[in-house]
């Protein structure tokens, strides 16, 4: 199998406080790998890493090929990300939302005219290429936002709460394009807080207290600790936990 | 006796383009926990805004210990404590800063009402000296449910307070609300987590700006309509796409390690006709069972109704 996310013992120190602790899992390619943790596990520390945002303290990390220390702007080339709280520009439209990150990802002109074509197409957005990304509905603002995030073709894709706050429908149309990116060859890495979304999750990594308590599929976590749904597992895991943020 | 009511309540925004409360009519009685379940843009935080005289409707009357949310604004802000969505607390004052002046400003102290956010009060004491923005999300959620009960208010108004918070932090802070209910107060507290519905006595489900229903979560499961049924097999991702595209199927919706199914006819043959169609899909391990709808089953039901 592809390794597209390799890590050996990632570790990120703030002074005494270790926020990720040695680190060590692969994510494979085409694969839907659930990032979870209760608020303050280290998180947010291990995916800006991972993002060549920030460069690690000690231990090693690939990421769809390149090194963590030496090709960080490689790796943010080769990647898309997404979260709720960072999407969007609210007063350009969607249009302009599309060319402008589209042109940040370094595509060509003749690129981004087909492809923003394209996506406006499948997201049935025709009449609303004009309007301001502000006045849509959060859920469209979503999905065009994640389409944004993989305009150009990236490895890996990682998206930090991608559905929050919006309608159960929503919710799982929102997952409907995740399956449609993953058969295109894409990998995901995604955290989220709703347990039913962990489920749809080729593999789970927990973590708890800046370290990676546990790693599997959801079946055989619910059998590893003897429950019935994700919910239980993270609570069994979490409850533990001594920081929280 | 009714702590809030609300009758016809309408709200638009950029001049009628935006309507994002329509109509909502509903009561919360004294010392009771309700709800409002819905997601982003559903229209709980203009209600929650204009029930603590915050922002004017536009049409309808509401009223907070039987006082006109309009006429009588002065008295309603003295007796109503009210957490936003949104962080409002002072970044740069320390807890403890933060929460002498919120009791200062009520005209009382935090020595007189102390007995009332003690269990909150005590999680919070080691980072007492602390500025209010240094804190993490989990102890910032706790110091605004201190600063809103400091003055002993009759009613909680409670916007969102576990969204974005991990499951073990939920599930605290909804053990907190149930004590504060056994103190008398009435809470009105919203939501976009359908599985926290159930911790309310009574919810409201929006969406937006409408009501859907409101009744006890109990009573809303047992209005579900149909027979829903939890189907799986070894290829989820195929198996959605198959059920969506099956005849006898009505509404097929991925829920977890299952999707939920309910079927186009009643008969009792018809969950052995599923598994000859899935069979025929060549899908394996299949498991076909009937389940009690969740109230996110029922939120479905009623957007698509």
């Amino acid at each position: 199998m592809d390794t597209v996310i390799h890590t050996n013992k990632l570790t990120k120190r703030f002074g005494d406080f270790i926020a990720a602790n040695e680190i060590t899992f692969d994510v494979y390619r085409g694969e839907i790998f659930g990032f979870l943790g209760a608020n303050g596990a280290g998180k947010t520390t291990a995916m800006r890493m991972l993002c060549g945002l920030s460069t690690p303290s000690s231990g090693t990390a690939t990421i769809a090929g390149f090194d963590i220390y030496k090709q960080a702007e490689e790796i943010k080339k080769n990647i898309g990300y997404m979260s709720q709280k960072f999407s969007l520009y609210e007063d350009l439209t969607v249009l302009e939302n599309i060319r402008f990150f589209g042109g940040i990802y370094g595509l060509s002109d003749r690129q981004l005219k087909e492809k923003s074509e394209q996506l406006i197409e499948t997201l049935g957005m025709k009449s609303e290429v004009k309007k301001m990304v502000g006045s849509l509905p959060l859920g469209w603002k979503q999905k065009l936002s994640f389409s944004v995030a993989i305009l150009h073709e990236p490895k890996i894709v990682f998206l930090d709460e991608p559905t929050g706050g919006v309608d159960p429908v929503t919710r799982r149309q929102f997952w409907d394009l995740i399956y449609e990116a993953v058969d295109s060859g894409i990998t995901v890495f995604v955290t989220t807080h709703y347990m039913d979304e962990a489920e749809y999750c080729n593999r789970i990594s927990m973590m708890v207290d800046g370290e990676i308590k546990a790693l599997d599929t959801p079946a055989k976590l619910k059998q590893q600790y003897s429950v019935t749904s994700m919910d239980e597992v993270f609570y069994e895991l979490a409850r533990g936990a001594k920081r929280s943020e | 006796m009714k702590n809030v009511v609300l009758n016809n309540i309408s709200k638009t925004y950029d001049n009628g383009m935006v309507q994002a409360v329509s109509d909502v009519s509903f009561h919360v009685n004294q010392g009771e926990l309700f709800g409002l379940i819905g997601p982003d843009g559903a229209g709980k935080t203009s209600i929650f805004r204009i029930l603590t005289t915050l922002l004017l409707p536009d049409g309808g009357s509401a009223s907070v210990n039987g006082l006109d949310v309009v006429e009588n604004y002065k008295t309603i802000r003295k007796n109503v404590g009210y957490m936003p969505g949104k962080f409002s607390l002072y970044q740069d004052l320390t807890v403890q800063e933060n929460l002498n002046f919120f009791a200062t400003i009520f005209n009382t102290s935090v020595k007189e009402n102390y007995d009332l956010i003690k269990d909150i009060y005590v999680q919070l004491e080691p980072f007492k000296d602390r500025r209010a923005g240094k804190l993490s999300g989990g102890m910032k959620q706790k110091l605004a449910l201190c600063c809103a009960l400091i003055h002993r208010p009759t009613v909680l108004f409670l916007d969102e307070p576990t969204t974005g918070v991990d499951v073990v932090s939920r599930k605290e802070f909804w053990d907190m609300l149930k004590r504060l209910k056994q103190q008398g107060i009435t809470i009105l507290v919203s939501t976009p987590y359908m599985d926290e519905a159930t911790l309310c006595e009574r919810i409201a489900l929006i969406q937006t700006g409408s009501i859907m229903s409101i009744d006890t979560p109990e009573n809303i499961i047992t209005q579900f309509p149909e027979n829903l049924f939890a189907v799986r097999s070894d290829n989820m991702g195929n198996l959605l796409h198959d059920l969506k595209k099956a005849k006898i199927i009505k509404s097929c919706n991925a829920f977890g390690a299952y999707h939920h199914v309910t079927f186009r006819d009643v008969s009792p043959e018809v969950k052995e006709k599923l598994i000859r169609v899935l069979e025929e899909k060549k899908h394996t391990n299949i498991e076909l069972k009937p389940v009690t709808p969740t109230i996110e089953d029922c939120f479905i039901y009623l957007m698509e109704k």
